[in-house]
Parts: structure tokens; sequence; C-alpha cells
């Protein structure tokens, strides 16, 4: 490598670099210091120390917030693994209409936002809203859904379900890796579709379902807007988010220093769950070409 | 190769069942997506019903599907009530600067990740890599306090300048692994004929990555109309609201009412989500023609 290369290569990451510094790392460090001092945008920032850290951990309010937090990122991590692979195990085939199957699955997906919030919010509807007129219809009690403090949550995870197309997509590259000659040796041997499954295809797609698992985890954490738009962390705080709470600290509290306390201590508790995984997943994940096990 | 060739022979076998136990399970399997895909659908279409409906025929217990009559006046209304032409023309604009910043900046740094060879390329390429994984939420507040000091808060500048500095890992990261599967002779004839780098990204390696770039509009594009965190902070003005934005405030604007408006609502929110679907329908074409027309398979 001469002295040119390497000046051309960093010429051409330069804006990555620059936005890297700007975008990134200066943010992150301010962020580091002002999770240590008292901060109101207006007046000078002052020294607490552990002050804001100390103060969030003893506080009902956070704790109630990552409960809803964990409850709700561990419903949408469970249903996107279960019934993202399930789907994509259905829509695993090519012949006529695979292909317009695979675009409804996935069309939900590019809505995302206010727009989807909002459209959940009338379906959701506890008098009016298609899902309870429905269950009624059948003879079921209709949940107040948004209303009520036990069902707020399970209505925005079911609601999650509904943009689960590129989970399917990602299930559908995995799948289509596994090796055909094994599952047809393995069925030649008498193997049951169970056992193929089991032990041929989940093995094989066991590094998609850890990627899965921690894109979805760290994805259901940072949910904001459906809290915002239709709840406002209510029913009684059941669905007061963390980024909800950390945005209501600096935008509404301007606690600069507590919102960045506490957008730390998410990132501690995800990179916890992620290292978590990572190391748990030498028992399930299996690598092919890898002979360590 | 070996993928395509199993999905081939997988598919064979779907198609044709060798045994009617065989048709059966897979007349279930059509079945069971087809419940599925009908369930996903749903949403859609009674956005579009309820979009269609008077207000009485919107509450009415049990509900219509067919409204009657049949009213556009929810389109008009809602879109007028507030300045939904004017959010359409912010939106529009933050969509153009994001698109031109997102594809420039990506594409460089991208070119240099993959085809250039550069002492700590990898160090930072791992850093570009476990950017994809930091939350957002962790450099919102700060970013907020940066752009203030700035005085860049209510204006376009935070929402547009970040762009052209390859924001997004995984724009980077797509277009990487793409640059990765085009030949490397291409770029060692096109040395030897004294090439520039520059004529090299944009006379080959551009030519050839339409469908990555072609992934990187669209998911540029949605993230972009459908972002809400952003203009939320940033835009305090009506002046400079979004469509998203809007759409949120036209939640709290019930005239006359307590109950919410839900059929205004869901015209106005079906028009906003509108450009994502139909972009998704043309793109997905493209993206198909583009991956079997591109260089590589060639």
């Amino acid at each position: 490598m001469s002295r040119a290369e390497t000046l051309r290569g960093w010429l051409f990451a330069s804006p990555w670099i620059l936005g890297f510094c700007a975008f990134t790392g200066l943010p992150l460090a301010l962020s580091l210091w002002y999770s240590f001092t008292s901060f109101d945008l207006i007046h000078k920032a002052h020294w607490v120390g552990l002050a804001n850290y100390a103060y969030l951990l003893h506080s009902h309010t956070f704790w109630v917030s990552m409960y809803d937090t964990a409850y709700y990122s561990m419903g949408v991590v469970v249903l996107q693994l279960a019934l993202g692979l399930s789907i994509a195990m259905l829509l695993n085939f090519r012949s006529r209409g695979s292909g317009l199957l695979r675009t409804i699955y996935y069309l939900p997906a590019v809505t995302s936002g206010v727009a989807v919030a909002l459209l959940w919010g009338w379906l959701l509807d506890p008098t009016a809203g298609l899902i309870d007129q429905f269950l009624r219809s059948i003879g079921l009690p209709g949940p107040l859904w948004l209303g009520s403090p036990h069902w707020a949550k399970p209505a925005f995870i079911l609601m999650s379900v509904w943009g689960i197309g590129p989970t399917i997509v990602l299930f559908i590259a995995a799948l289509q890796g596994v090796r055909s000659e094994l599952v047809d040796a393995a069925r030649v041997d008498g193997a049951t579709s169970w056992r193929v499954f089991l032990h041929i295809v989940l093995p094989a797609i066991s590094p998609m379902m850890l990627f899965v698992l921690v894109v979805s985890v760290i994805g259901s954490f940072q949910v904001f807007i459906p809290a915002y738009v239709l709840t406002g962390g209510g029913p009684v705080h059941s669905t007061y988010f963390a980024v909800l709470r950390i945005y209501q600290l600096a935008f509404q509290y301007l606690q600069f220093g507590q919102a960045t306390a506490m957008a730390w201590l998410m990132v501690l508790m995800l990179l916890a769950i992620t290292g978590i995984q990572f190391a748990l997943s030498g028992r399930w994940v299996y690598y092919a070409g890898d002979h360590r096990r | 190769m070996r993928a395509t060739i199993a999905a081939e022979r997988r598919a064979l076998r779907a198609a044709r069942p060798r045994n009617p136990a065989r048709a059966w399970v897979h007349a279930g399997r059509i079945l069971l997506l087809v419940v599925g895909a009908a369930g996903f659908l749903v949403p859609f279409l009674w956005m579009v019903d309820t979009a269609l409906k008077t207000t009485a025929q919107t509450f009415h217990i049990p509900p219509v599907f067919l409204p009657h009559p049949l009213i556009l006046s929810n389109f008009t209304k809602g879109w007028t009530v507030l300045p939904f032409s004017h959010y359409l023309v912010n939106t529009v604009f933050l969509v153009c600067v994001n698109l031109v910043g997102t594809l420039v900046s990506s594409t460089l740094v991208a070119f240099s990740f993959s085809r250039l060879r550069w002492r700590g390329r990898d160090t930072l390429f791992f850093l570009v890599l476990s950017t994809l994984m930091l939350p957002y939420v962790v450099t919102l507040v700060p970013s907020f306090i940066i752009f203030h000091w700035l005085h860049w808060v209510n204006t376009f500048l935070p929402l547009t300048v970040p762009s052209f500095f390859a924001t997004n890992p995984f724009n980077i990261f797509l277009l990487r692994q793409y640059f990765l599967t085009i030949p490397r002779e291409l770029d060692e004839a096109a040395r030897l004929d004294g090439a520039s780098s520059i004529w090299l990204l944009t006379r080959v390696i551009v030519p050839l990555s339409s469908p990555a770039l072609g992934a990187v509009v669209i998911f540029s594009f949605t993230a972009t109309w459908n972002d809400f965190v952003g203009p939320l902070i940033y835009l305090g003005k009506p002046a400079l609201y979004t469509l998203a934005l809007g759409l949120q405030q036209l939640q709290g604007y019930s005239p006359g009412g307590l109950v919410t408006p839900w059929n205004t609502l869901m015209a106005v929110a079906l028009l906003v989500m509108l450009p994502c679907i139909v972009l998704f329908f043309l793109a997905q074409r493209q993206f198909i023609q583009g991956i079997n027309l591109s260089g590589v398979e060639r």
C-alpha cells in the first residue's frame, strides 16, 4: 500500500469519516458528559456526578418504563422469530402466485410511522374498530386494547406483526441456502419432516435466527411512534416505553442530564443483552465449515 | 449457484406433486398463506373503506362494508383543513435532498471500502458495522443540543446535511457488499488504461450496480418520507412541517367534536402512504430486472 493509495482511500471514505466524527462520535461524547451534569439547554451545565443515574435507578417511573419496553420487546421478538420463520417456510416455494403472496406479506413494511399508527388506532378502536367488532361477532369479548393497561402492550405487539416482511425475506433467503442433498438423504433414510426440520433446517438457518434475534431486540427496544401518537405512554404508564420517557425528559421537562443518562442506561442494557445472546449463541448457532464443535 | 439449483429443485417438487397426499399438503399450504395474506391486506382495505364513508357510516355498528353514499369529500376536507399541500412540498424537498446526499456519499464511501486498498480500512469498516448496532436514541438528544448551538433548529439543515456524510451505515454496507461482487479484473483493466478512481467508479462500478443503488433509493425514500422523530424534534414551525407531522397534528384536530374523525384521518393517512406503496410496486420490478440484467450474471 503506497502513501498515494492510502490517501486516496481516506479521501473517498472522508464523507463517512467526517460524518462519523460530527454526527456520531461528538454526540456520543457529549451525551456521556451531559449524563453527569444537570443541564436545561439555557443555563450552563454543572457537574452532578452520578446523581442522574442514582435518581433514575431509584425512580419508580424508570423501572415501569423499562418493564414496558422489555415486555413489548419480548413479545415482538418471539413473534418475529416464530411467525417470520413459519411464514417464510410456507412461502418458500415457487409456482404461480408465490410472487404475489410474497409481495402482499412484504407490503405493510414499506409503510410505517404515523400513518400506520393511526390506521391501527382505528382498527383497535374499542367501539367501532374492526377488530373488536369482529371479535364480538364471533362471541368473544372485545378488549379495550389501547384503553386498557393490560391490553395496550399486546395491542402494540400485534401491530408490530404487520411489519414482519423484512424478517420473512431474510428467512426465505436463509431457507434457500439449506443444502437439499442433506434433506433428500435424510428423507431416504426415513426421517420425518419434523426431524428434518429439527436436525437439518434449523441448524442451517441458525445464524440467520441469531441475526434476526439481535436486530429485533435492538429495534423493538426503540419503539416510540405508536406510543407517542396513540397513547402518550398510558393508560396508567402501561406503554411508557424508554424512548418516549427519554423524549419527554429532554424535550418536555428540559432535563437533558437525566435524558442522556437514561439513554446510556438503555444502551448498557442492550449491550448486555446482545452480549449474552452472542455468548449463548455458541450453544445453538451452527456455522457450516466450523469444526470446533 | 447451489442455492439457485436447490431452489429450482424444490420448486419442481412443489410444482409437480408426485402423489395425492403431497397435493393436499400443498393445497393446505396455499390456503394458509391466502388466509394470512388476507389478514395482511384487510387493514389497507378497511382504511380505503373508511376513507370513503360518511361519519354516520364510519361509526355504524355493525360495520358497513360498502360505503353508501360513496364520498370523496374526506380526502379534500382532510387535505385542506391543514395545509397538506405545503407539507407535501416540504416532504418532497427533504426526500430529494436526502436521496442525492445519501446516494453520492454512500457510493463514494462504499467504493473506498470495497475497491480501494488503504491502511486503516478494515478497522474503520469495523466501526461502520458497529454503528449499525448503535441505538439512535443515544445520539438523539446530544445531536439536538449540537444543532441548537449551530442555530439549525427550525430549519431543514439537521434533516438534510447529515445525509451528505453517509450517516446511515446500512447503505454503506449494502453498497459495499454489492461492489465486492463486481469482478476485480474490470478495475485492473481500467487502471492499465490509465483510468482514475473517479472514472472507474462513475463509468464502471455505478452502471453495474443499479440493483443495489435502487435498493438504497427505496430505503432512503421510505425512511425520509416516514420519518417522524427528526421532524418532531427539529421542525417547530408549522411552515416547515412534513406530512408525517401534519398527519399527527390532524389527529388532534377534530372540529367541533369529541370523537376522532377517523374517516378524514384515514383518507389523509392513505394519501400519505400511497407514494411508498407505488414506489414499492415500481421498484420491485426494477429490482428484479436489475438483478437479471446486471453484468455480474454475464
